[in-house]
C-alpha cells in the first residue's frame, strides 16, 4: 500500500500509456462490433503482425543496438507506416476470407465467431511456423534474419532509452510515455473525425444503425465492411508500433492476451462506441497498474477482469454506452 | 468410428422398436470394446489409443455440458474451462493437498462445488446481454486460472500432484499392493487384416493403474452414457422447451410466462455441473493438476467442438468433440502444423457448413422455411439478399 502512494504518479502515467495502446487495439474490436455486431476474435493477430513488421523494418535497415536520435525517428516512422500497411492488409484479408462468405450467407453470429477463431489460430501459427514456411518456399537462406527463432521472443535490435522530459508529482515523464499517449490520442481524434464527418464514416454509421435501410439508401455495405476492417487494422498498426517502442518484445502468440485486454477495454467503455474504447482503454490501463501495486503484480489480470464484471453489473452497456450508430455528426 | 456414429442418430425413431434397441446395444458394446480392438487405420499409431479415447470421452462430456448452455439456452460461454478447473481442483484439494478423502466421496462434492460456482457467476452476469456474457465468462475462466497460479494454498504454478486413482474393485491393499483383478480381458492384435487374440496384452478389469488407460475410458464412457440419458430427458421436458423459447426470443418467452432469468441460471448451473464432473474425472486420471492444464485456449476449443458439431444437436456435439481430440492425435506426424490446419479447418467448416456437421433439427427446419420465404418474396431474384446481410439484433 505504501508502494502505491509512493509511486502514485508513476503508476498513473505508465498506466495511461499502456491504456492508450489497449485503446487503439480496442478500436478495431469496437468498430467491427458496432457495424457488424460480431466479436472480431482475429483482431489480436492483426496487431501481432504489426509488431513483427516493426521488428522486420529494423532488421531491414540493419539497425544496431545504438542509433542516433535522428535515424531512430526515421526508423520508427518507416516502421509505423509499414506496420499500418501490414496490419491493414491482414485485416482486409481477414474480412475477405473469414467474414465475407459468411455475411453473404447471413450466417448466425456464433458461426462467424468460430470462423474468426479459426482465422486467429491459422494466422498466429503461420507466424510461429514462418521458418518452416520459408523452408518450403526455398527462401530460408535469404530470409534467415527474419524467420529465425520463429517460436521465441523477438526483440527490437535497438534499445530505445526514454529521456526524462518534465516532472508530474515526483515522476519524470519520459519521451516514450508522452509519445505513446499523444500518438494514441491523435490517431483516435483523427478516427473520430473520420467517422463523424466523412462520407464513408456516415455510411458506417448508417449500416450500424440499420443495415437494410442503409442498403436501400444506396450505401454499399461491402465497401463499408472493408473500410471498417481497414481502419481497425490501421489503428492496430499504430498500436503495434507504440507497443514495440514501449515493450520492445513480441512473439507469435503475443496478440492473444493483448487482444483479450483490448476487447475488455472495448466492453468496459461500451462496445461499438469509439470514445468508449478510449475511456475503457485508459481506465483499464490505470486500474491494472494501481491494482498490481496494491495487491501484487501477479494479480494484474485478475484486477482487469474483476473491474469489468463490476462495471458491467452497474452499467450493463459499459461506461459510455454502445452507440456507433447513434453518434451524431 | 464414423460408421458406428452414423447408425446412432438413425436409431432415433426411424427404425422400428426392437431393432432400435439392438442397434443401440451393439453401438454401446462396440464403444466399450474400442480400446481392446486396436483397429487398424482408426487407432492412433503414435499415442496410446485408450488414452486418446479417454480424452475424447472427457471432451464429449464437456461438450454435452456446454451444449446445454450454448446450444439449448443460447448463452455464449467462453470461460467454460473455469468450471472444468473448479471440478479438477476440488478433487485435487480434497484428495491430495488438504485432505485424503476417497475419490468417490469427493466426486459429488466436486460437481456440487462446480455447480455453486456456476450459480455465483451466473446470478450477476446473466442479466447482461449475449456478447457481454461472452467476455465476462472469458474473464471468469482466466480468474480461476490466475487464482490457482498465484495462490500457494491451491498449489501455485506447480499445481497439485499425487491425486489418487478411483478405487479398484476388488480394492488394493492399504500398503499399496495390487490385488488380483476380478478377471482380465485380452486385447485383439492384427496381422494385416486378420485379427487374433493377443494373450500378451490384457486389460485388468476395474483396476485403475497408471499404464493402462482402458479402465479410465470405461469409467468416462459410463459417465457419458449417464449424461446423455439425462440430456435426452431434460431436453424433452418443460425445462428444455423453456430454454428453447428463451433462446429464440427472450422477450416473447418472458411474456408467455417463462421466468427466463431463472431458466438461464439453471442452464448455467447444469452446464457447470457437467463441466465440473469432467474436470474431476480428468484430475483422477491425470493424477496431477496445474494451472497450465486450464488455459483459456481450452475454453475456445470447447466452444469450437460444440459449434463445429452442430450446437443444439447432442449427436453433433459428440462428433465435434471427438474430432477436436482425435484429428490432432491421429495426425501427429504433422505435429508442428496441427494448430495451423485446425484453424484452417475451423474456418472452412464455418464457411461451408455453418450449421455444424449435424445441425439441430430446429435449425434445419428454420433454414428450409427461410429459403422458402425468400423464394416466395423474391422469386428467382437473389439480389435482395444483400439487404439482409446483417441479422438485426
Amino acid at each position: 500500500m505504501q508502494f502505491f502512494f509512493d509511486h502514485f504518479f508513476e503508476l498513473t502515467i505508465t498506466g495511461l500509456a499502456l491504456g492508450s495502446i489497449y485503446a487503439l487495439v480496442a478500436l478495431g474490436y469496437t468498430m467491427v462490433y458496432g457495424v457488424l455486431q460480431l466479436i472480431n476474435f482475429a483482431h489480436s493477430e492483426v496487431f501481432m503482425y504489426g509488431t513483427f513488421s516493426v521488428v522486420w523494418v529494423f532488421y531491414l535497415f540493419g539497425a544496431g543496438a545504438d542509433q542516433s536520435t535522428g535515424s531512430l525517428i526515421g526508423l520508427l516512422v518507416a516502421s509505423m507506416i509499414v506496420a499500418m500497411v501490414v496490419s491493414g492488409g491482414v485485416a482486409l484479408l481477414l474480412e475477405r476470407v473469414a467474414y465475407r462468405p459468411l455475411l453473404k450467407k447471413n450466417s448466425p453470429k456464433l458461426v462467424a465467431l468460430i470462423s474468426a477463431i479459426g482465422a486467429s489460430f491459422a494466422l498466429a501459427e503461420a507466424m510461429g511456423l514462418r521458418d518452416r514456411i520459408a523452408g518450403f518456399l526455398g527462401l530460408e537462406g535469404t530470409l534467415t534474419k527474419y524467420v529465425a527463432g520463429a517460436r521465441d521472443n523477438r526483440s527490437l535490435p535497438t534499445t530505445i532509452t526514454p529521456d526524462p522530459l518534465f516532472k508530474i508529482g515526483d515522476y519524470n515523464v519520459t519521451t516514450v510515455d508522452l509519445l505513446v499517449i499523444v500518438m494514441a490520442l491523435l490517431m483516435m481524434f483523427a478516427l473520430d473525425r473520420f467517422v463523424r464527418r466523412s462520407r464513408l464514416g456516415r455510411g458506417m454509421r448508417a449500416v450500424a444503425q440499420d443495415p437494410s435501410s442503409a442498403a436501400l439508401m444506396g450505401v454499399n455495405s461491402t465497401r463499408v465492411y472493408q473500410v471498417t476492417f481497414l481502419l481497425g487494422g490501421l489503428m492496430a498498426g499504430v498500436a503495434a508500433t507504440l507497443y514495440m517502442i514501449r515493450i520492445g518484445t513480441t512473439r507469435f502468440d503475443a496478440g492473444f492476451i493483448l487482444g483479450v485486454k483490448a476487447f475488455t477495454a472495448a466492453v468496459l467503455g461500451g462496445i461499438g462506441n469509439l470514445r468508449g474504447a478510449l475511456v475503457g482503454g485508459l481506465v483499464l490501463g490505470v486500474a491494472e497498474n494501481w491494482g498490481s501495486a496494491i495487491i501484487g503484480t501477479e494479480w494484474k489480470d485478475v484486477v482487469a477482469f474483476v473491474l469489468l464484471v463490476v462495471i458491467l453489473l452497474f452499467r450493463p452497456t459499459g461506461l459510455l454506452g454502445e452507440s456507433l450508430g447513434k453518434a451524431r455528426a | 468410428m464414423s460408421a458406428a456414429s452414423s447408425t446412432r442418430p438413425k436409431a432415433k425413431g426411424k427404425v422400428p422398436k426392437p431393432p432400435k434397441a439392438v442397434i443401440i446395444a451393439i453401438a454401446v458394446v462396440f464403444f466399450y470394446a474400442l480400446p481392446l480392438l486396436h483397429l487398424p487405420i482408426i487407432s492412433t499409431p503414435d499415442s496410446d489409443f485408450a488414452g486418446v479415447l479417454f480424452t475424447m470421452a472427457i471432451y464429449v462430456i464437456v461438450a454435452l455440458g456446454l451444449n446445454v448452455v450454448v446450444g439449448y439456452a443460447g448463452l455464449l460461454d467462453l470461460g467454460y474451462v473455469g468450471f472444468y478447473a473448479v471440478g479438477a481442483y476440488t478433487v485435487a484439494m480434497l484428495t491430495s493437498a488438504h485432505g485424503s478423502l476417497p475419490f468417490l466421496v469427493v466426486l459429488p462434492i466436486a460437481v456440487v462445488v462446480a455447480m455453486i460456482s456456476g450459480v455465483i457467476l451466473g446470478a450477476p452476469t446473466l442479466r447482461v446481454r449475449g456478447d457481454y456474457l461472452a467476455i465476462v465468462t472469458l474473464g471468469f475462466g482466466e480468474i480461476i486460472r490466475l487464482a490457482a497460479t498465484n495462490s500457494d494454498w491451491l498449489g501455485g504454478a506447480r499445481g497439485v500432484s499425487k491425486i489418487p486413482a478411483p478405487p479398484s474393485i476388488p480394492p488394493n491393499k492399504a500398503d499399496g499392493t495390487v490385488t488380483d483383478p476380478l478377471f482380465e480381458i485380452p486385447h485383439i492384435k492384427w496381422d494385416g487384416i486378420i485379427p487374433s487374440i493377443d494373450d500378451e496384452t490384457k486389460t485388468r478389469f476395474l483396476k485403475f493403474g497408471v499404464l493402462d488407460a482402458a479402465p479410465y475410458y470405461w469409467m468416462a464412457l459410463t459417465v457419458v452414457l449417464v449424461v446423455l440419458i439425462a440430456d435426452v430427458l431434460i431436453k424433452n421436458s418443460r425445462v428444455g422447451r423453456a430454454w428453447e423459447a428463451t433462446r429464440e426470443d427472450e422477450d416473447a418467452a418472458e411474456i408467455m410466462g417463462v421466468p427466463t432469468f431463472r431458466y438461464k441460471l439453471l442452464a448455467f448451473a447444469m452446464g457447470a455441473f457437467v463441466g465440473g464432473l469432467a474436470g474431476a474425472l480428468f484430475a483422477t486420471r491425470q493424477s496431477f493438476v496445474n494451472p497450465q492444464s486450464f488455459a483459456l485456449l481450452l475454453s475456445i476449443l470447447f466452444v469450437a467442438a460444440v459449434v463445429v458439431g452442430g450446437q443444439g444437436n447432442r449427436w453433433g456435439v459428440i462428433i465435434g468433440a471427438s474430432l477436436v481430440v482425435y484429428l490432432p492425435e491421429r495426425f501427429r506426424e504433422f505435429a508442428d502444423f496441427r494448430v495451423l490446419f485446425f484453424g484452417l479447418a475451423l474456418m472452412l467448416l464455418a464457411i461451408f457448413r455453418p450449421e455444424g456437421i449435424l445441425p439441430a433439427g430446429r435449425t434445419r427446419r428454420a433454414k428450409a422455411v427461410e429459403e422458402e420465404l425468400i423464394a416466395v418474396e423474391e422469386g428467382s431474384d437473389t439480389d435482395g439478399a444483400e439487404a439482409e446481410v446483417k441479422p438485426s439484433a
